[in-house]
Order: structure tokens, then C-alpha cells, then sequence
């Protein structure tokens, strides 16, 4: 799977979900990879949504912004003002996150083949960040609307093959005792 | 006739951008239904009149595609018009969608006069309106 395919699914993608739902035009910076390293995070409050992959290939999706960014998306989504976060913004902001990433695996699936998508997980704090298990390169594609600083991030890997040892239809081999 | 709508969606934000959608259209929209599964709507389906359905594909529990198998399987839904709206825009799925007997299908994201579009299209070759 090309950088190149990643980034520009991405961007195609973002570009469409922010025109659409919100209206609003980006401004794609310099794409980028990063080995499994925190990243850049908002100042002050943000959220991060989190959607994961699974098929033949595996891996996740992340859409992280400020808290200014959320209640903005938010209220010219739902249209109706938020100054502060909810339970609507955040609801608001992982459907951002599904439809970019929807979108993005309707596009990779035409080369990896199906692709599942989990349901969007939404964090919102201060001072925080996030990490994942295992050492991964992650395509990260800065983003800015409105003056507002967005990034996407994807991680994306080849499903691990079978443990040939293990017999087909069994976990782990095991010992049963009859009397 | 008053049009009594069900959406189908895990998303809140998207049922509710969606209710918005159908109260600005000029369509006699009577009362209008939420439920975030497969399973959900079944279960309203059981004690509300629906005239349309408006499903995701993806979603826990109950999916849409077998949302719309079980309403076509059952005597009292097999005629209820169904619009999918989904991310999945694979020609695969949206093949499935048609033989599977949905009226309509609005890839995600989507404007109001997508919708507004399907939704007219969908209750005309119906023919309730």
C-alpha cells in the first residue's frame, strides 16, 4: 500500500466531508510518517476520535482537534451553538471522524480488499496523549480549517498470518481428560 | 397522507441533522421515529406505521443490509420504502442495497437536497406522493 494511496484518500476525503457537512474549505500541510510517537497535540483542551480497521489489513484512524474546532463543526452541523463541549459535539465530531474514514476505506479497499470499520471512540481532555501497542508508522496528514489546526493520522498493516502450529479451528492446542 | 418516518443511524448527530432535513422539506411529514440499530427498528416497527425508512449500513447489533432483509422477509414491512445513507460507497454494497430492495441510496457525507432528492424519488415510484 503506497504513502501516496493513504494521503490522498485522506485528503479527497476530508476535503469532501468539510465542504459538505460543514460548509468550510481545508488547507492539507505537508504530509508526513511518524513511528508511533505522540505528536503534536491542541494546546489546551482537544479531542482525539479513534476508529479502528480490521480485514486483511489492520490498523487505526485517528482525527484529532481543539476544542474551539469541536463546538464550531458542531453547531453548524447540528445548528445549534455550542460553547463548550457535550455529549452532542462529541457525537458530532466522531461522525467527522466515520465519514472521513469511511470514505477513506471505501477508497483502499479497491486495492486491500474489504475493510471493517469499529464504531468511533471520542476522548476529550487536557493534557493527555495517546499511544499505541508495538511499533507502527503512521501517515499523518496536518490539516488546517478556519484558522483551526486538525490532524489525521492512519496506521495501516498486512493482518498477521496464522500461527501454522496451531490447528485450524483451535486457539490454543489442549488436553482433554475422560474418565 | 402524513409520511411517518423512521431513522436509522448509531449516530445521534446524524439523526438528528436528518430530522432537521425532513421538517424543511414540504413533504407531509407526520411523526418521525429514531432508533440506532437494526434491532431498534424492528421494535418500533412492531407498534408505530412507518411509510419510510431511512438506515445506515453500518451500525451494531442489526446492520441495515440485514435490517432490509428481515423488512422484506416480513409480510407487513416488504413494501415500507427504504433509503440507505452510508459511508459505504463500494459498488458492491451498493448493488446489495438495490437487490436487496431499497429505494434509494445517499453516500455519506450528503447534502440536504440529496436527500430531500431520494426521498422524493423514492415515495414517488411508491406512489405516496
Amino acid at each position: 500500500m503506497q504513502q501516496e494511496t493513504i494521503v490522498n484518500a485522506i485528503c479527497e476525503a476530508a476535503e469532501e466531508v468539510f465542504a459538505t457537512m460543514l460548509g468550510a474549505e481545508i488547507v492539507a500541510g505537508r504530509a508526513y510518517t511518524e513511528e508511533n510517537q505522540p505528536g503534536e497535540r491542541p494546546a489546551g483542551e482537544g479531542l482525539v476520535a479513534l476508529i479502528g480497521m480490521a480485514g486483511s489489513w489492520v490498523g487505526t484512524g485517528m482525527f484529532t482537534c481543539s476544542a474551539e474546532f469541536a463546538c464550531k463543526a458542531a453547531s453548524i452541523m447540528l445548528q445549534c451553538d455550542y460553547a463548550a463541549i457535550n455529549e452532542e459535539v462529541l457525537d458530532a465530531v466522531a461522525e467527522i471522524a466515520n465519514m472521513i474514514f469511511g470514505n477513506v476505506k471505501t477508497v483502499l479497499e479497491e486495492e486491500l480488499g474489504p475493510l471493517g470499520l469499529s464504531i468511533p471512540t471520542v476522548i476529550f481532555g487536557k493534557n493527555f496523549s495517546t499511544r499505541s501497542v508495538g511499533q507502527q508508522m503512521w501517515t499523518v496528514v496536518p490539516l488546517v480549517s478556519g484558522g483551526e489546526p486538525i490532524q489525521i493520522r492512519m496506521f495501516l498493516a498486512p493482518q498477521r498470518g496464522r500461527n501454522p502450529e496451531i490447528r485450524h479451528g483451535f486457539v490454543r492446542p489442549y488436553a482433554v481428560q475422560c474418565d | 397522507m402524513e409520511l411517518n418516518v423512521l431513522i436509522v443511524d448509531d449516530s445521534a448527530a446524524i439523526r438528528k441533522i436528518l430530522m432537521r432535513v425532513l421538517a424543511q422539506t414540504d413533504l407531509p411529514i407526520g411523526e418521525v421515529h429514531e432508533a440506532s440499530d437494526g434491532i431498534e427498528a424492528l421494535k418500533i416497527l412492531e407498534t408505530k406505521p412507518v411509510t419510510l425508512l431511512l438506515t445506515d449500513i453500518n451500525m451494531p447489533n442489526m446492520d441495515g443490509l440485514q435490517l432490509l432483509t428481515n423488512l422484506r422477509a416480513h409480510p407487513n414491512w416488504k413494501r415500507l420504502s427504504v433509503i440507505m445513507i452510508s459511508t459505504e460507497g463500494s459498488q458492491s454494497k451498493v448493488l446489495e442495497a438495490v437487490q436487496l430492495g431499497a429505494k434509494g441510496y445517499v453516500r455519506k457525507p450528503f447534502t440536504a437536497e440529496q436527500i430531500k432528492e431520494k426521498v422524493l424519488a423514492s415515495l414517488k415510484a411508491s406512489g405516496e406522493c
